[in-house]
């Protein structure tokens, strides 16, 4: 009987009346890495939350070396000798890797003799585990591979035999994804026990011993990873078979609609974020520009939509000329012709606490057919609002609702159904299908296709490889700021992508 | 000419206390991520509060008790609604800058019956000031005696501690464990979470350390610069010492910098000899008007940002709760 | 009962169970002094309502607090937080003043809409410039407002000691106006349909104040100006998403609430003092944060809540003529206390009063 590092038993969490676990069980072996997958959304995080005590579960038990216990803090979980690495990492930016990695474990009114000692300590784990870096730099300086070292090396430091990591490649190329699996092995070797929480079905296949699936919040299947494969898997995350392919027929091109050139773009802090990025949209195409989340996609969608001011470089839309001395805002790229679906629904999309119908107007809200001379025309915008809520099946379809009451994917329908329903020569979609359960990823899919066969153009961007490689015609894929290479869809393979992600040339590769 | 110098020099000193006892408590707070714009109202229930109990006791020290057990009280109401609560935290702070208007006064009214005024305090329960020694020995020895003797001699005991909060608030803050956890309390509350240290225990200690020094600041005004308590007495220093500490970067040795010179402009203001100067060249009242609204414009400009833009703490404001 | 009356009822229970707590407190505050708070009570309630004089002043300060309420809300709307009302009603009441001074000769129907457009200018740029320097440079307009307060006090302490005081006067204050250019009293408008009451400083000003809410009650809700100040206010993101410039909301929004503040000066120096006198304008500023507050910065919301503190104003007069260990100050406190209730620790009960609200719903259903 090996040992067992984690029992989970009939762990419940609620949030208000969502259900993110529902009597979930799991167990975990000393010294494996353990793959937990599923959809966004499917309870993943929750439960390794509640492990880390960061939520409290409303029912269920724990045990951790097989003694039962019960976590109330992240405190709690620490003295199990429990780490966590968090999607989105839990580090303050302005202090230094050292301070970060005592900040909570000091002993003594001074710091001092605290940062001696583990700069000692950090050190030899350093060595051991072979995650250099620099331990006196700031941590926003550092690239995000060496954050996350630095989130492995605080787990490591508070004695951490077990370590959870959720998504941990979200923000990594698939080198240095490969890298950090690398690392997860020799952590194995020396007896530490991984949990490795992930919607991406490769990394499951490449480095894990053991696989749980978890579904809308209940454990559907625990698997050895050698006894299964990706398409038994991907089955169980969405519960059928899926199609990995959207269907549609070839694009035919036409007339340019967007022109993008020498673009650049440099944020508050002075770092060049776009860098000369030059491209074509055309009527009848969808191009989709792949990367990992942070290469500049949302800059350049920020500014190619007017939300940024256009620092150097020009756009050309539907024969509008825009430089750097034009003053455009996002008003005036929609009467150019231009609609944009933004990355993030919650922060830009929507207005979340006005209603439906005030958040259809968003953008759209001088438009004549929805004022009167001094006064809005309220039965103008009920009456649009009702009609949009229906051609995209937006439930519940009533327009004096608050946004925030509606589901991600009926929030996200809304914004696509604002967006589409003028009708615009060119659609600019980010992230469109990020948080949307797989009946709403469909039907937006459709619609997104839908309007390419309408001869619209569509620029794409995600960070969802699955999405751009089945809905794109033409790819570009984006590093540091550039656009490394351009593929058409139909030749693409996940791999030569993949290099173009991690800033390798695909001749010098 | 040298003299004058060493009186508004002097001046400057003393009027600059309440800001740096007030501006060292504000950086607490908002370095653990919780604004603070109530320090006006600290300031003037730690005054009223000083000034009444060293009425009552004849004793400066439990005056300065009082302000800070006053100063404590509001701190943690604060603590309460913006911390526990998770309220709106410039809408706590306004709250208790008024409440503290009126509190006082109505109280002041009740005990004392004089129109919003306490009694005077005699000497006995004032703070004095203090004759550091070799001053009358040193007093002819030219600039350094000279400055011995008007500048660093002769304030009473809350001028040194003042002076003394600011290299102790520095080291608590950056070179503390108290003070890491601090700072990544209010740069990034989950990160802290995470480390299991309690965000919330840290906010408090914060508003502990914030509402004694805010409380102090009043305890100066009623029973060390005037011997009593009037009505609207702290007239908007808690927030020009508010001011001083943006000004200051949330830094300790910075805000106090920024507190000196609000406290020149106003030192010159109650220099008759400098409008003198100025006499025949520009109206003397408009002169006068002019030196007194110069701290509160000066305030205005440098928060634009005209002298070097201030980065707040990244989770200022923001109450920390972990379950949406 | 739909989704939408249970929530209005829910908010309705929550605001007045923190105003019964802001009162309790305070009456607890007037027991400590060892006074009696339900004869205080009744002092208040019948120097509010008792007699026609008291309901005239009740009404005359709610004129006020219906500005000041008016000029946070509006802020309010545009996420900011607005607490120069002091100053601005402040400097527009001087340029209401200026504008009776200086054209005293013509008529009212004339100089009223002159001293309205002064006073959204003058109040206006008071609470343009912090307006500029939040949407511009980032300062905090808490900041600002405040130090734009003191200002103003400095400015008007100079100009009505130095400037606008006739020479052989010693009060700092202007000269008084032409009879011409004042405002009717409320006694003189009802003396035109023939009915009698009694001489308060209760003038027309109050119907202009009503306009006022009316107007910015379509304003806000029923105008895309409206509509795009209230996205500004919300989600400043969405809002550069759609096109709407930040900048320039803020800084109208700031004109509006300075303008609003500044017929404040409306009301005290053309309708009642007929003078520019030195801090007419004290505390109704602060005021106006706890009216909005309490009344969800809703029109109709701020123009009960500035009714309730006309009626504490006034009462609180009453009280603190009748008893003589209580300051007129007593109201600052209960603002306060107001402000910490319906503000801050708003949602304290709520949790408690949802579930009692669904409780009933459930049994009457």
């Amino acid at each position: 009987m090996p040992n067992l590092a984690i029992q989970l038993t009939d762990i419940n969490k609620n949030f208000g009346s969502v259900c993110a676990n529902k009597n979930v069980s799991l167990t975990v072996e000393s010294g494996t890495i353990h793959g937990i997958v599923g959809e966004n959304g499917a309870g993943k995080s929750t439960l390794m939350c509640v492990l880390y005590g960061f939520y409290h579960a409303d029912s269920g038990s724990i045990a951790v070396q097989e003694k039962p216990i019960v976590i109330r803090s992240a405190h709690d979980a620490i003295q199990a000798g429990i780490g966590m690495v968090h999607q989105h990492f839990m580090l303050v930016d302005t202090f230094t890797v050292l301070e970060n990695v005592v900040l909570g474990t000091e002993s003594g009114i001074s710091l001092k003799e605290s940062l001696r000692a583990s700069a000692e300590e950090l050190k030899r784990l350093e060595q051991e585990y072979h995650l250099e870096v620099d331990i006196n730099a700031t941590i926003n300086t550092l690239p995000v591979g060496l954050q996350q070292r630095v989130e492995i090396l605080k787990a490591l430091y508070r004695g951490a035999e077990i370590l959870i990591l959720d998504e941990p490649t979200g923000v990594l190329t698939p080198q240095e994804a490969d890298h950090l699996f690398r690392i997860l092995d020799e952590l194995r070797e020396q007896g530490k026990t991984v949990i490795l929480i992930t919607h991406k079905l490769r990394e499951i296949m490449a480095i894990t011993d053991y696989v749980s699936v978890m579904r809308q919040g209940e454990m559907v299947a625990n698997r050895k990873t050698s006894e299964t494969n990706r398409e038994e898997l991907a089955e169980l995350m969405v519960g059928r078979k899926v199609l990995l392919r959207v269907d549609k027929a070839p694009a035919k091109p036409g007339r340019t609609v967007l022109s993008v050139e020498h673009l650049d773009f440099k944020d508050k802090s002075g770092v060049n974020r776009v860098k000369d990025v030059s491209f074509e949209v055309h009527a009848g195409e969808i191009v989709g520009i792949a990367g990992v989340s942070g290469n500049g996609q949302s800059e350049l969608l920020d500014t190619i939509t007017g939300i940024n001011p256009l620092q150097s470089g020009k756009i050309k839309i539907n024969d509008q000329t825009i430089t750097s001395d034009s003053s455009v805002d996002a008003a005036a790229m929609r009467r150019f012709g231009m609609a944009h679906v933004p990355e993030d629904r919650q922060r830009m999309g929507l207005v979340t606490s006005f209603a439906a119908s005030e958040n259809i107007i968003l953008g759209y809200h001088k438009d004549p057919s929805y004022n009167g001379l001094i006064e809005m025309n309220n039965d103008a915008i009920y009456k649009s609002c009702s009609e949009q809520m229906e051609h995209f099946d937006v439930r519940p379809g009533n327009p004096y609702l608050r946004v925030s009451l509606f589901s991600g994917g009926n929030q996200q329908k809304m914004v696509v159904a604002r967006e589409m329903e003028r009708n615009p020569e060119l659609l600019v979609v980010g992230q469109p299908t990020r948080g949307v359960d797989i009946g709403a990823i469909e039907f937006i899919h459709r619609q997104i296709i839908a309007m390419r066969d309408a001869d619209k153009a569509v620029l794409l961007v995600s960070v969802e490889l699955d999405e751009i490689m089945s809905l794109s015609d033409r790819i570009l894929v984006m590093f540091d700021g550039q656009i490394m290479g351009e593929v058409m869809a139909k030749d693409a393979n996940e791999s030569e992508i993949g290099l173009l992600m991690a800033g390798v040339h695909t001749e010098a590769a | 000419m040298w003299n004058d110098i060493l009186l508004i020099l002097d001046g400057t000193l003393r009027i600059s206390v309440p800001f740096l006892l007030a501006a060292m408590g504000g950086i607490f707070a908002e370095r653990s991520g919780v604004i603070d714009f109530g320090l006006e109202g600290k300031m003037l229930g730690g005054a009223f509060v000083a000034a009444a109990v060293a009425h009552w006791t004849q004793s400066a020290w439990l005056g300065l008790l009082g302000s800070i057990g006053i100063g404590i009280i509001f701190s943690m109401m604060h603590g309460f609604a913006s911390v526990t609560k998770q309220g709106n935290q410039v809408v706590s702070c306004v709250a208790i800058n008024i409440f503290a208007m009126g509190l006082t006064v109505v109280l002041a009214n009740a005990w004392f019956g004089m129109g919003g005024k306490t009694p005077q305090l005699p000497k006995e329960a004032r703070f004095l000031s203090i004759e550091l020694p070799f001053a009358e020995a040193m007093r002819d020895i030219p600039v350094i005696g000279e400055i011995y003797y008007e500048l660093i001699s002769g304030h009473n005991i809350l001028v040194y501690i003042a002076f003394l909060a600011v290299p102790i608030t520095a080291w608590v803050v950056f070179k503390s464990s108290f003070g890491l956890h601090l700072r990544a309390t209010g740069e990034n509350p989950l990160a802290v979470d995470t480390t299991g240290i309690s965000v919330n225990k840290t906010r408090y200690q914060a508003l502990l350390f914030n509402g004694i020094l805010g409380g102090m600041s009043g305890a100066y005004l009623s029973t060390a610069h005037l011997g009593f308590f009037v009505k609207d007495m702290s007239a908007g220093k808690g927030y020009l010492a508010l001011a001083a500490m943006i000004v200051g970067k949330w830094r300790p040795y910075s805000a106090m910098f920024a507190c000196l010179l609000f406290s020149a402009l106003f030192a010159i203001k109650d220099k008759p000899e400098i409008s003198e100067m100025l006499k025949g060249l520009v109206p003397l009242n408009l002169i006068e008007s002019f030196l007194e609204m110069s701290p509160y414009i000066l305030t205005v400009v440098i928060l634009a940002g005209f002298v070097g833009r201030a980065v707040a703490p990244k989770a200022i404001g923001q109450p920390f709760s972990k379950e949406k | 009962m739909s989704e939408r009356q249970v929530n209005d009822l829910v908010v309705t229970l929550v605001t007045v169970t923190n105003l019964l707590v802001a009162f309790f407190i305070s009456g607890l505050v007037v027991w400590a002094l060892g006074e009696d708070p339900w004869f205080a009570l009744e002092t208040m309630l019948y120097g509010a309502f008792g007699y026609d004089e008291g309901l005239g002043y009740t009404l005359y300060y709610t004129t006020n607090f219906i500005f000041t309420g008016l000029a946070f809300a509006i802020g309010f709307h545009c996420g900011l937080f607005n607490i120069g009302a002091e100053g601005q009603a402040y400097i527009g009441g001087l340029a209401v003043g200026l504008i009776c001074l200086w054209l005293e000769d013509w008529s009212l129907l004339i100089v009223f809409p002159l001293a309205v457009l002064a006073s959204i200018i003058f109040g206006g740029i008071w609470g343009a410039i912090p307006g500029y320097l939040k949407a511009r440079h980032g300062s905090h307009e808490v900041v600002t407002t405040i130090m734009f307060n003191f200002i103003a006090s400095v400015i008007m302490v100079y100009l009505l000691s130095h400037i606008l005081r006739p020479p052989q006067e010693m009060s700092p204050e202007s000269r008084d106006f032409a009879e011409k250019v004042w405002v009717p009293q409320m006694h003189e408008i009802f003396d035109w349909f023939g009915l009698e009451i009694t001489q308060t400083p209760l003038n027309g000003t109050f119907f202009f104040a009503l306009i006022c809410l009316y107007l910015v009650w379509r304003f806000v809700w029923h105008t895309r100006w409206g509509y795009e100040l209230r996205t500004v206010g919300t989600n400043e993101s969405a809002a550069v998403y759609a096109g709407i410039n930040v900048s320039k909301n803020i800084i109208i929004a700031m004109i509006i609430c300075g303008g609003l503040s500044g017929f404040v000066g409306i009301n005290e120096i053309m309708g009642s003092s007929h003078r520019i006198m030195l801090n007419f304008q004290a505390g109704i500023g602060f005021t106006g944060i706890a009216v909005s507050l309490i009344g969800r910065n809703h029109p109709l919301g701020v123009l009960l809540a500035a009714l309730l503190f006309g009626i504490l104003y006034q009462g609180g007069a009453e009280l603190s003529f009748e008893v003589q260990t209580i300051d007129r100050h007593m109201v600052v406190l209960i603002q306060g206390l107001v402000i910490l209730f319906a503000g801050a620790l708003e949602n304290l009960f709520r949790p408690q009063i949802e579930q009692f609200v669904k409780l009933v719903v459930l049994r009457t259903t």
